[in-house]
C-alpha cells in the first residue's frame, strides 16, 4: 500500500484557494445528501428543496437576502478577529445583547416617535455588543485567560439574561404570558428597503461594513498589525505592536457588528423582543467567516451561501420532511469540509518516488 | 442543612458526566491535541446511548454504542487535524457543530421519551450516617468513576504510557527524533478523549436524567474543556473541579428548597459564572500555567 | 584493514529539486573518530538522518558490519547499535533524567537511576538523575544524551555539532569522554565546521561539500587552511581589519537591570551592567541560554520592564524602559532577532509586506492607510543592496534560504539607517560567504560610527568582530574584555565562573 506524502509548497497556491469553499459545498453536499438517503429521505426531493426552490421566488430569494444581512455583518467582524488568532465564538452573545439594548428603548418608550429611534435603537445595539465583548476582552487581557471559553460562557448567560427579562420586568402584559416583548411601534422599526418584501435598510449597513473591512484587511496600518499578530506573534512583539491592544480591538469590533446585527433583528423582521431571534446566527457566521477564506469579499458570497441553506432547510423540513436538525449537520460538515480543502492552499499530495513520475 | 444534604447525595452523579469528558479531554491535550468538539461528542453519545436504551439494547449496550459514536467523532477530527494538519481550533468547532446537529438529527423520533436509569448501590453502615449519608449512595457508574479517576491518574504519573504522552505533549519533534509513532499516540489520544466524551453523553442521556431532550448537554461539554485548564491538566484537580460543577448545578435546586428568591435563570447561569470567575483566577497565575501547562498545545505536528 | 562497521555506497537523497545529498561514500571502523566536515547546508545532517533511520536515501546501500541493510527508523538504528546525540537536544524539559532516559532504554527505575550514576563516573559524565532537565545547564543536558546512548551500549555514536553549545573548558571534558569510548572500540561520528577541534581529536576525515563528498583525509597532515580550502571550494575569506575610531558617546547603557522571569524555564537577568559607544562593536559571549534571549528582549523592548526599572536602560541619550520596541525604533535603534522565521519575518507574507514590519515610519503609512507603492520601493531596493537571492519582492519570507533571509532582515534594519545596532547570534545557520559578507558589512558600519552590539555563541566570530566583550553566564554578565588583549581561556573562564563548576 502507498500512501501519498503531505508536502508544503514554497508559496500559497492561489487557484487551490479559489477553488477550495466550492469543493467544500460539493463534498458536504454528496455526503449529506448520501446521510439524507440513509434516513429514507429522497435526497433529490432534499436537493431541489434546499439548493434551487429558494431561487424559485422573488420572496423567497429576498428572505435569503434577509437572513444574509446578519450573518454577513457578524462574519465580518469575527472574520478580523479570527485573523489575528484572537477565537470570539460568543458573538451569539454579543448578537442577543445587541438586541436586548436596542429593545430598551421601544420597550420603555412605547409612545415614542420621531425618526430617530430606530438609528438610536442600533447604536445601543452596538454598544450592547461591545460591552459584551469588552468582559471577553479584559478577562483575556488582564487574567490570560482562554477567550474561545469565555465569550461561549458569555453567550450561554447572555441566553438566561434574555429569558429572565421576556419571563419577568419586560414580558408584554397583554402578550397571554408568552414569553416576549411588546411589539415595537412603527418608528422602532427599520425601513424597507425592497417593496414587498421584508428585506430592510440593514443590508446596506453589512454592505457598507463590508467594504469598510476591506479597507481595514486589505490597506490599513491596523489591519496589518492584526494580520501580524495573528501570522507571527513573536514577530509582532518584534515590531512593537501591542498584543493587547490586538485583542481588545479584534474583539471590541467582532462584538460591536454582532450587536448591530442583533439590534438590526428586533428593529427588522421580528419587530419584538423574542425567545427565539437569534436561530444560532452568532454560531453560523462563524461557519461564514472561514468559508469565505476570512477574506471580506469571500465572506460576502459564503453568507449568502448559508441564507440560502436556512432557507433551503425549512424548505426542506416541509416538502421533503428533513428534520431541522439537518441543517446544522450540514454546516458544520462545510466548515469541516472547507477546512480539508484549504488544506491543499499550502500543502500538495505527492506520491513516493517511483510510484508517480 | 436539608440543602447541604441533598447537595453531597447528588453532587458525584451531577459531576460525573463532567469528569469523564474532562479526563478523556485532558489526555487528548497531554498529548498536545486542543479538541473543542467535545460538546458535539458527548451530546452524539447522549443521543446513540438513549436511543440504543430506549431500543431495547440495555444500559451496557448504550454506553458501548455511546462511546463509540464519540469516538467516531474524534477520529474524524484526528484525521483532519493530524492528517491534514487543518487548524485545531476551526476543526473542533466543526465537529462541535456536527455532533450537535447529528445528535438533533438521530434523536428528533426520540425527543422527550424517556427510559429507566439504574439503582443506586449503598455501602452499608457509611451510607446510614446523617447528612454525608448519601454521598456513600451512587449508581454504578459514579462507583465505576471513582475507582477509574485514580487509575488514570497512576498510568499518567508513574507508567511508560503517561511519560510518553507528556514527552509528546511537551516536544513532539524530539519525541519523534527518538523514534516515538508521534501521530500515532496523538491519535489514540484523541480516540481516547471522543470514546469519554461519548459515555459521559450517555450517562447523561441514560442514568443521570434518563430522557432525550434536544440540546440536553447544555454546554456540560464546554465546562469539561474548562476544567481540564482549572485542573491545570493534573487529574487530582480536574476531579475536584467537576465535584464544584456537580455541587453549583444543584445550587439550584437546593436554593428553592429552602425558598431562595433568586430568579431561576441567574441559577442557571451558575455554571457559566462560575466558570468564567474560575478560568479568571487561575489563569492570571501565568507561571502555574506555563509550568503545568502543554507546550505544544494545538501546534500542528509536521516532520 | 579491518572490515568497516559501517560503510555507505552512493547514497543519495534528494528532497523535491534539492539534492542534499548526491553519491555519498562513508566508511566507518570501530575505534576511529571520523570527523564529517563541512559548511552549513553541506549535507552533513541530512547523511546523519539517513544513517540514524530518520530519513530513507533515494538510491545507494547502507551496510553495517559488512551487511546490506536496511535502516528504516530510529529504532532500528538503536537495535543495531548506532546512538546519536543531537545537536538540539531531544531531551524533555518537564521530565526528570532518569525519566528521560526512560523512553529510551528498559529498566526499572531505580535499576536506570544507578547505571546513570555508574556510566557517569566510568566517563566523566555527572548528573544528577532525579534532576527535571529544564534545571540543567547545555552541558549537563548534552551528558544526558550522551549516557542516555551509551546506555545501549552502542558501536557506533554520532555527535552533531557537540561543541557548539560549549564553553572551551567543557570542550576538552567532552574530549575526555570519546577518546575513553574510542579506546573501548566505540566507532565516533563527529559532525563539525570547527576545524581545529577536528584536528586534535579526529583520527579520520570525510569532507562534503553541496552534498558531495570532497575529501577523505587524515586531518593530521593538512592545516587548517587546507581543509577550509576543500571544505568551501576556495580561500578563505578575509576581513579587512578595523581601524581606530575615536571613541564618542555612548548609545546604550544599562546600569543595574535585575529582571525577574514568569517562565518557569527562564533565566532571570541579574545586576546588569554594559555601555556600547558610538564607532565601537561591544560583543556579548556565552553559551545559550543563559540568559541571552532574555536580555536581548529587554534591550528591543519586547518584554516591559516594571516600574522599578524602568530607568535603567539609556539609549541614545534617553530613559527608554517604559518604551516599546517601535517607539525605541523612532530614537534610531535597530534589533536583528535570533529566530529569523516568526520573529524578525512573517513567513507567510511577502518581503514587501516583511519590510513594513520595521519600517513603516520611513513613508509606507499615511493616514493610517499602508502605501504598497513606498513598501515595494523599499523591499526591492534591500534586495539588490544586500543580493539577496529570491524571484522578487513579491516572495513569501518562509520560502527564502535561511542565509538569504537574514541579508534580507539586516538589509532592513541597515536602511533604517540606525545609530545604535543589536543583533542577536547573526551568522548562526549562514553559509560561509554570507556570514563574511555580513561582518564585513558590520565593520563600515562601525567605522562610519555606528554603535554595534552582538550577542553571539560563536566565539571565532567574536574575536573577529568586537573591540569590548562581556560574558553572560547564568544571567550575570561579565566585566569588560578588551578583546586584543584577551584569549578564549579567559571568556572560557568567564562562561562558567559564574555557576557551571564541574562543567
Amino acid at each position: 500500500m502507498v500512501f501519498p506524502k503531505l508536502v508544503r509548497r514554497e508559496n500559497a497556491s492561489l487557484p487551490v484557494l479559489i477553488a477550495a469553499p466550492f469543493v467544500a459545498l460539493a463534498m458536504a453536499a454528496v455526503s449529506n445528501l448520501v446521510l439524507y438517503a440513509t434516513i429514507g429521505v429522497d435526497p433529490a426531493a432534499v436537493f431541489k428543496a434546499m439548493l434551487i426552490d429558494p431561487f424559485t421566488s422573488y420572496f423567497s430569494f429576498s428572505e435569503i437576502l434577509l437572513k444574509a444581512g446578519p450573518l454577513l455583518l457578524i462574519a465580518q467582524g469575527l472574520a478580523i478577529g479570527f485573523r489575528a488568532k484572537v477565537f470570539n465564538i460568543g458573538a451569539e452573545g454579543q448578537f442577543i445583547l445587541g438586541a436586548i439594548c436596542a429593545s430598551a428603548i421601544p420597550v420603555y418608550l412605547p409612545q415614542a416617535s420621531g425618526i430617530w429611534i430606530w438609528p438610536t435603537m442600533l447604536l445601543f445595539g452596538v454598544l450592547g455588543g461591545l460591552a459584551w465583548a469588552a468582559i471577553t476582552a479584559f478577562w483575556r487581557v488582564r487574567l490570560n485567560a482562554n477567550e474561545i471559553l469565555v465569550s461561549l460562557m458569555l453567550s450561554f448567560i447572555a441566553l438566561q439574561l434574555l429569558n429572565y427579562l421576556l419571563l419577568g420586568p419586560w414580558k408584554d402584559p397583554m402578550g397571554f404570558n408568552f414569553p416576549q416583548s411588546v411589539m415595537f411601534q412603527y418608528d422602532a422599526l427599520l425601513p424597507i428597503l425592497l417593496p414587498g418584501t421584508r428585506v430592510n435598510v440593514s443590508l446596506i449597513l453589512a454592505l457598507l461594513v463590508t467594504v469598510a473591512a476591506w479597507f481595514f484587511v486589505q490597506r490599513s496600518f491596523a489591519g496589518y498589525r492584526l494580520e501580524v499578530g495573528g501570522l507571527a506573534p513573536n514577530a509582532a512583539r518584534y515590531a512593537g505592536f501591542s498584543q493587547s491592544s490586538a485583542i481588545w480591538l479584534s474583539l471590541l469590533i467582532g462584538g460591536a457588528a454582532a450587536g448591530l446585527a442583533g439590534a438590526a433583528e428586533v428593529a427588522g423582521p421580528v419587530g419584538q423582543l423574542q425567545r427565539s431571534i437569534s436561530t444560532g446566527y452568532g454560531y453560523a457566521a462563524i461557519i461564514v467567516a472561514y468559508l469565505g477564506g476570512l477574506h471580506p469579499i469571500g465572506i460576502v458570497f459564503a453568507a449568502f451561501l448559508l441564507a440560502t441553506l436556512y432557507i433551503g432547510g425549512d424548505n426542506a423540513m416541509v416538502s421533503a420532511g428533513l428534520p431541522i436538525a439537518a441543517v446544522n449537520v450540514f454546516q458544520g460538515s462545510l466548515l469541516l469540509a472547507y477546512l480539508i480543502a484549504s488544506t491543499f492552499v499550502r500543502r500538495k499530495l505527492v506520491w513516493p518516488q517511483g510510484a508517480r513520475p | 442543612m436539608i440543602a447541604i444534604e441533598f447537595i453531597l447525595a447528588g453532587m458525584l452523579a451531577a459531576a460525573t458526566p463532567f469528569l469523564l469528558a474532562a479526563l478523556g479531554e485532558l489526555v487528548a491535550e497531554r498529548s498536545g491535541v486542543l479538541n473543542l468538539g467535545v460538546e458535539g461528542m458527548m451530546a452524539l453519545g447522549a443521543s446513540v446511548g438513549f436511543i440504543t436504551v430506549y431500543s431495547g439494547g440495555g444500559h451496557v449496550m448504550g454506553f458501548v454504542f455511546g462511546a463509540l459514536s464519540g469516538m467516531a467523532l474524534a477520529l474524524v477530527f484526528a484525521f483532519v487535524t493530524l492528517g491534514l494538519h487543518t487548524n485545531q481550533v476551526a476543526s473542533g468547532l466543526a465537529i462541535g457543530i456536527m455532533g450537535l446537529g447529528l445528535s438533533a438529527y438521530f434523536g428528533k423520533p426520540f425527543e422527550s421519551f424517556t427510559v429507566t436509569g439504574l439503582g443506586k448501590i449503598a455501602i452499608p453502615g457509611l451510607s446510614d450516617f446523617p447528612v454525608i449519608g448519601g454521598l456513600f449512595r451512587q449508581d454504578i457508574v459514579v462507583w465505576l468513576s471513582l475507582i477509574f479517576t485514580p487509575a488514570l491518574w497512576y498510568v499518567l504519573k508513574h507508567t511508560k504510557l503517561g511519560l510518553l504522552l507528556r514527552a509528546v505533549g511537551e516536544n513532539p519533534h524530539a519525541a519523534s527524533a527518538i523514534g516515538y509513532p508521534v501521530i500515532l499516540i496523538r491519535l489514540s489520544a484523541v480516540a481516547f478523549g471522543g470514546l469519554m466524551a461519548g459515555i459521559a453523553g450517555a450517562y447523561a442521556s441514560t442514568i443521570y436524567t434518563p430522557l432525550w431532550a434536544d440540546g440536553m448537554i447544555a454546554g456540560r461539554g464546554w465546562i469539561a474543556v474548562a476544567l481540564v485548564v482549572f485542573g491545570t491538566w493534573m487529574v487530582g484537580r480536574v476531579f475536584l473541579g467537576a465535584c464544584l460543577f456537580g455541587a453549583v448545578s444543584l445550587g439550584g435546586i437546593a436554593a428553592q428548597t429552602v425558598g431562595l428568591a433568586v430568579p431561576s435563570q441567574l441559577l442557571a447561569s451558575m455554571p457559566y459564572i462560575v466558570t468564567i470567575v474560575v478560568l479568571g483566577i487561575i489563569s492570571s497565575n501565568r507561571r502555574l500555567v506555563k509550568l503545568n501547562g502543554i507546550a505544544s498545545l494545538g501546534e500542528p505536528f509536521e516532520k | 584493514m579491518t572490515e568497516p562497521l559501517l560503510s555507505l555506497r552512493g547514497v543519495t537523497k534528494r528532497y523535491g529539486p534539492v539534492h542534499a545529498n548526491t553519491g555519498v561514500d562513508l566508511d566507518v571502523r570501530a575505534g576511529e573518530i571520523h570527523a564529517i566536515l563541512g559548511e552549513n547546508g553541506a549535507g552533513k545532517s541530512t547523511l546523519m538522518k539517513l544513517i540514524y533511520g530518520v530519513e530513507t536515501p533515494d538510491e545507494g546501500t547502507i551496510a553495517w558490519q559488512g551487511e546490506l541493510t536496511q535502516i528504516g527508523s530510529p529504532a532500528s538504528a538503536r537495535r543495531l547499535g548506532i546512538g546519536m546525540v543531537f545537536q538540539h537536544f531531544s531531551l524533555f524539559e518537564t521530565l526528570t533524567v532518569v525519566e528521560n532516559v526512560s523512553l529510551l532504554v528498559p529498566g526499572t527505575k531505580k535499576a536506570l537511576t544507578k547505571r546513570i550514576v555508574q556510566l557517569g563516573q566510568e566517563f566523566g559524565l555527572e548528573v544528577d538523575p532525579l534532576a527535571y532537565v529544564y534545571a540543567l545547564s547545555v552541558g549537563e543536558r548534552q551528558r544526558v544524551e550522551i549516557i542516555r546512548c551509551l546506555m545501549a551500549d552502542p558501536k557506533l555514536l554520532i555527535l552533531d555539532e557537540p561543541t557548539s553549545v560549549l564553553p572551551p573548558q567543557s570542550v576538552e571534558l567532552l574530549f575526555d569522554t570519546l577518546r575513553r569510548l574510542s579506546a573501548r572500540g566505540v566507532a565516533i561520528l563527529f559532525i563539525s565546521h570547527k576545524l581545529e577541534e577536528i584536528r586534535s581529536i579526529c583520527t579520520h576525515a570525510t569532507i562534503l561539500r553541496g552534498g558531495t563528498v570532497t575529501g577523505n583525509v587524515t586531518p593530521q597532515d593538512f592545516d587548517a587552511h587546507a581543509l577550509a580550502t576543500m571544505m568551501i571550494g576556495r580561500d578563505m575569506p578575509h576581513l579587512s581589519p578595523a581601524e581606530a575610531v575615536q571613541r564618542g558617546a555612548n548609545q546604550l547603557e544599562i546600569s543595574g537591570l535585575t529582571l525577574g522571569t514568569d517562565d518557569p524555564f527562564g533565566v532571570s537577568l541579574k545586576n546588569i551592567f554594559m555601555h556600547v559607544a558610538e564607532g565601537e562593536i561591544l560583543g556579548i559571549a556565552g553559551v545559550s541560554g543563559n540568559g541571552q534571549s532574555e536580555l536581548a528582549a529587554a534591550i528591543s523592548g519586547e518584554t516591559a520592564l516594571p516600574k522599578s526599572m524602568r530607568d535603567v536602560i539609556a539609549m541614545l541619550g534617553q530613559d527608554v524602559g517604559a518604551m516599546n520596541p517601535a517607539t525605541r525604533r523612532k530614537l534610531g535603534f535597530a534589533f536583528v532577532p535570533e529566530d529569523r522565521l516568526g520573529q524578525g519575518a512573517v513567513p507567510e507574507l511577502s518581503l514587501v509586506k516583511n519590510s513594513i514590519l520595521t519600517a513603516h515610519r520611513h513613508g509606507m503609512v499615511k493616514k493610517g492607510m499602508i502605501r504598497h507603492g513606498r513598501a515595494a520601493a523599499f523591499a526591492k531596493a534591500c534586495i539588490a543592496q544586500n543580493d539577496v537571492r529570491t524571484p522578487g519582492p513579491a516572495a513569501e519570507a518562509g520560502s527564502l534560504s535561511g542565509g538569504n533571509l537574514q541579508k534580507f532582515i539586516i538589509g532592513r534594519e541597515l536602511m533604517l539607517a540606525p545609530k545604535l545596532l543589536f543583533l542577536n547570534q547573526p551568522t548562526w545557520g549562514v553559509d560561509i560567504g554570507a556570514a563574511t559578507a555580513i561582518r564585513r558589512r558590520l565593520i563600515e558600519l562601525r567605522n562610519a560610527g555606528c554603535a554595534i552590539l552582538v550577542i553571539s555563541e560563536e566565539l571565532e566570530e567574536l574575536f573577529e568582530l568586537t573591540d569590548y566583550m562581556q560574558v553572560l553566564s547564568e544571567g550575570r554578565l561579565s566585566p569588560r574584555f578588551k578583546t586584543s588583549e584577551t584569549v578564549p581561556e579567559d571568556i572560557g573562564r568567564a562562561m562558567i565562573g559564574a555557576g557551571e563548576g564541574a562543567a
